[in-house]
């Protein structure tokens, strides 16, 4: 078999056996990477000569009989809004060009503290504002599947590379679905876990309340072997949740008899692309198969999540991003004549399009006079659509839904027209404003041989039983198993 | 034209005196190499995020108790942003709606009479940078961070302080007052306290406040105090020759001492507050509350009423005494251990604090403790010791935290009431003295003063006063009737 399709799982039990050594599985990714990343553009940095030396160290390590940790020597690949020591870091924006992060993020530390090698930084939408990862200042990641289209995004290079073979794993960030959205559309699993289980630390702040860090790999089991080592409580992170350590791949495998799949009526509306119905349709009847109950439930404010997103999310946005000013790094415009001349070309001339637009609109829902119409009544709104989920979750166990309303859609299709591009969105926004967990998983393909994602979406910290849901329904499908052309 | 009135609330933000920052573990200490305190919280580098300093916490509650503020069980955190170089997240964390302490007052005295200004609020917030002027035109300006993220504890007070005096009361009571507290030096030349104020004027009576003026820049109390007097009196001007005071920010220039207006552009913030979603809410809980409430120090005018009732002791000495919450602490720490309360006050007021600020010394390093001063008086009292003597065992003590009594025993100290050293002493001077002699005995009583204090120079002080005062009067009214 081929080393670049192991998953993480496999490929860390063979360097651990020594069946298979560390330094052959980092050599195949970055071939791997040199034969197909010029076409698909998932790396805007490969970080080739320390990656083999690391794998070598590990190598050297699991030879010494060293105990070998749960990722020893298993490259990962990491969106470039996640600061690593000594590296740069961009949000793929200009305006961050030639930032070198002086730190490290939490959940890079906790990757390598479990024997993880960095392969590459990953690219992405222009400070994740985007769902086709065609807003970077790097220019474009296409779709494995299909070069002619978008990955999804924002996570689009975290997601391709994965999807594409050229890494067996990757860390992306989610504030709307920028895991779930372009998992779906590359066929592979990407988790958003609850707010607050995984540390914000290190990774730059799109909308505070939103963010949430989640692993991309190609099976559910690696999902939950990368959320037990990046998740937990971390004191620099005053979001982050203390709770008990969890054990999430040992509880994986358990049947789902008697476990309640709730349907919500407002995800499955008019328009909705039939081939993404029916592939959701089928995967349920496939779950009722295995002994889980299907039942009706609602999320009834559904159809304010959108703009309530658009407030919240460009509301923290709008202040997150004011930092970026030319004054202490990144890029600073040219000659200024005075402050605020250096203010307004760095900005004006650092920033792309998409990115201007959510701060304007941002800094508007939160001006004297219209906070309390806009904010505020966001605020209130996300309340509702909270207490939706938790009512949901009285009749239900896990929430299954489309991931995407439709499968990948042509480069350039909806980049003149932000508002459609926002609807890509509109099934994964609602779980980010409840702060809950959902995964995107392999089920099914259009005609077009294009991938679809069926979305699971769990309680607040029932990471658990999402999982071991998720887990159930990829055993008995073989969609996660199947390869892009590229 | 009416009797005007002046209408003044201060807000007044102080540095905690926290070892390390508000939202990271950088040190506060004050006048370090230029950005040498800093780390990428508070350098607001991609990705970091803030972590709320317990201390930083527990000082505002500490302050909010002793205002006799009701501390919110519920708090948060917002942003307040605006974009300027010494901040470099361009918003201040800062508490906007739901402030850690609503209400409460500060008692002051301001001549001679006790008033209560009303407290609005007390929050906590972040300090920001400061901008380092470039010394050659032409050269970049620069931004020393490590002042950054220093906590600050804003006091906003009501506009219930009536005059530019009145205000410096306010500044001084407070400053002591948190003082008591140990959470914040007050040092307004370092910067630790910093003092913006509302200025408005109506006439005497009128209930509506006038338009409010802000001002600004005043680096010292008398600052204050000068600044409120000329806006006042601006206003007033402004009033009488018919024009409208403006609600404005302007600015007081020592140099010139005179406000002046702050450029529109300057002012012309819209701070867009929202909640800070980096934080979480902060919960107070009823116990920390007491817990915290059972650590408060009395008061500073509380603890002056006290020591004048319980120890008898002049207003004045009061005044002094507890001018320093450590020394009001060791004052009473030398009663607690056998002291006569006025000659302890007497002690730690002249030769006490004399020595301490010839030296530049705090209370902190003395090496005096209040076992040496009940020792002292009682050998002094006792008459072990004269009271010349005794300043100069007091001035070793101080210097070498000796005890008095092995001070008085290797130096040879001791009080000499020896009756027929003491004769042949008055003798001997009597003798030398013809002149004082015959003005005594011609009626000049004062002439005896001349003798003694020969007496005691003789002895180099060590002579007991008394004594030698009764001796000499004997032998020369003795005298006088022999002829
Ligand atoms: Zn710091």
């Amino acid at each position: 078999m081929d080393l670049i399709d192991l998953t993480v799982s496999e490929a860390a039990q063979l360097i651990r056996k020594r069946e298979t050594s560390s330094h052959d599985l980092v050599r195949a990714c970055l071939d791997r990477i040199r034969a197909v990343d010029a076409t698909v553009g998932a790396f805007v940095d490969v970080y080739e000569k320390d990656a083999l030396s690391e794998a070598h160290a590990a190598d050297n390590r699991i030879a010494e009989g060293g105990a070998a940790r749960a990722l020893e020597g298993v490259p990962v690949a990491v969106k470039d809004n996640l600061c690593v020591t000594g590296r740069p870091v961009t949000c793929s924006s200009k305006i961050l060009k030639g930032f070198i992060a002086p730190y490290t993020a939490t959940v890079i530390e906790r990757l390598r503290e479990a024997g993880a090698i960095l392969i590459g930084r990953t690219n992405m939408d222009e400070f994740a504002m985007g769902s086709s990862t065609e807003t970077s200042c790097y220019g474009l990641t296409r779709n494995p599947w299909d070069t002619g289209r978008v990955p999804g995004g924002s996570s689009g290079g975290s997601v391709a590379a994965v999807a594409a073979r050229e890494a067996p794993a990757s860390l992306g960030s989610d504030t709307g679905g920028s895991i779930r959205q372009p998992a779906a559309l590359c066929g592979v699993a990407g988790l958003k876990p609850t707010y607050g289980y995984v540390s914000r630390y290190g990774l730059v702040a799109f909308a505070s309340s939103l963010d949430q860090i989640g692993p991309i790999a190609r099976s559910v089991r690696d999902i939950a072997v990368l959320l037990e080592i990046i998740g937990g409580h971390d004191p620099r992170d005053s979001t982050s949740v203390k709770r008990p350590a969890e054990n999430l791949v040992s509880s994986l495998g358990g049947k789902i008899e008697n476990l309640r799949i709730g349907v919500p009526k407002e995800y499955f509306v008019e328009g909705m692309d039939p081939e993404v119905k029916e592939a959701i349709r089928a995967a349920l009847e496939k779950m009722q198969s295995a002994g889980a109950t299907i039942v009706d439930v609602s999320l009834p404010h559904t159809e304010y999540a959108v703009a309530t997103y658009y407030v919240i999310a460009t509301a923290e946005a709008s202040s997150n991003l004011a930092r970026y000013d030319g004054v202490q790094y990144g890029y600073r415009a040219p000659h200024p004549t005075d402050l605020l001349d250096m203010y307004q070309r760095t900005k004006s001339e650092g920033f792309g399009a998409e990115v201007k637009r959510r701060i304007m609109l941002g800094t508007y829902v939160l001006s004297s006079g219209y906070y309390d119409a806009y904010y505020l009544k966001a605020q209130k709104v996300r309340t509702l659509l909270k207490k939706d989920f938790e009512d949901a979750f009285k009749l239900c166990d896990v929430i299954a839904t489309p991931a995407s309303p439709t499968a990948a859609f042509k480069v350039g299709e909806k980049v003149a027209d932000p508002l459609q591009m926002y609807l890509s969105d509109i099934f994964t926004i609602s779980v980010n404003l409840a702060g809950v967990p959902a995964i995107s998983v392999p089920c099914g393909f259009t005609s077009n041989t294009l991938p679809i994602g069926l979305q699971l979406i769990g309680r607040h910290f029932g990471e658990g039983t999402l999982l071991k849901v998720a887990h159930a329904y990829e055993s008995m499908t073989d969609w996660h198993k199947k390869q892009p052309k590229v | 034209m009416p009797d005007y009135e002046a209408v003044i609330g201060l807000e007044v933000h102080v540095q905690l005196k926290t070892r390390s920052k508000i939202f990271c573990g950088c040190p506060t200490t004050f006048g370090a190499e230029p950005n040498t305190s800093v780390c990428p919280v508070c350098l607001g580098l991609p990705g970091s995020l803030p972590v709320l300093n317990e201390t930083a916490l527990r000082y505002s509650i500490l302050t909010g108790i002793m205002l006799g503020s009701t501390i919110s069980s519920f708090s948060k955190f917002d942003r307040k942003n605006y974009f300027y170089p010494d901040l470099p997240k361009n918003y201040q964390i800062s508490q906007y709606d739901l402030p850690l302490c609503v209400g409460g007052e500060l008692e002051i005295e301001f001549e001679g009479k006790r008033k209560r200004i009303g407290i609005t609020r007390v929050h906590l917030e972040e300090d920001a940078g400061k901008l380092v002027h470039a010394e050659v035109e032409g050269e970049d300006s620069g931004v020393d961070f490590n002042r950054t993220g220093v906590p600050l504890l804003e006091i906003v007070s009501e506009p219930e302080i009536s005059s530019p005096e009145e205000a410096f009361a306010y500044l001084k009571g407070l400053k002591l007052t948190l003082q008591y507290l140990g959470v914040s030096d007050c040092d307004m030349e370092k910067g630790s306290l910093r003092c913006d104020a509302n200025v408005s004027v109506r006439p005497r009576g009128e209930k509506l406040l006038g338009v409010k003026v802000e001002v600004k820049n005043m680096n010292s109390f008398r600052a204050v105090q000068k600044a409120l007097a000329y806006e006042i009196e601006r206003q007033n001007r402004a009033i009488a020759e018919g024009q409208r005071i403006v609600q404005e920010t302007r600015l007081w220039e020592a140099e010139s001492e005179m406000t002046h207006p702050m450029r529109s552009k300057e002012e012309a913030h819209d701070y867009r507050y929202f909640p800070e979603p980096d934080l979480v809410p902060v919960m107070v809980d009823h116990a920390l509350q007491e817990v915290l409430r059972a650590s408060l120090p009395e008061a500073p005018l509380k603890r002056r009423d006290r020591l004048v009732a319980q120890y008898a002791l002049p207003e004045y000495d009061v005044e002094v005494l507890t001018s320093e919450r450590e020394l009001a602490d060791y004052f009473e720490a030398c009663v607690t251990a056998g002291a006569e309360p006025k000659a302890a006050s007497n002690l730690i007021m002249g030769e006490m604090l004399r020595l301490l600020k010839e030296r530049a010394l705090t209370l902190e390093g003395c090496k005096i403790t209040p076992k040496h001063i009940v020792e002292i008086l009682a050998l002094v009292s006792s008459g072990a010791i004269t009271g010349t003597t005794g300043k100069e065992v007091f001035a070793e003590m101080f210097e070498t935290g000796k005890r008095p009594g092995e001070i008085v025993h290797s130096g040879g100290l001791a009080q000499i009431s020896d009756q027929a050293e003491l004769d042949r002493l008055a003798d001997e001077v009597i003798a030398k003295n013809t002149k004082s002699v015959e003005d005594y005995r011609s009626g000049k009583a004062k002439a005896i003063g001349f003798l003694v204090g020969q007496v005691m120079k003789a002895t180099k002080g060590k002579a007991n006063p008394q004594m030698v005062n009764e001796i000499l009067k004997k032998k020369l009214e003795k005298d006088s009737s022999k002829r």
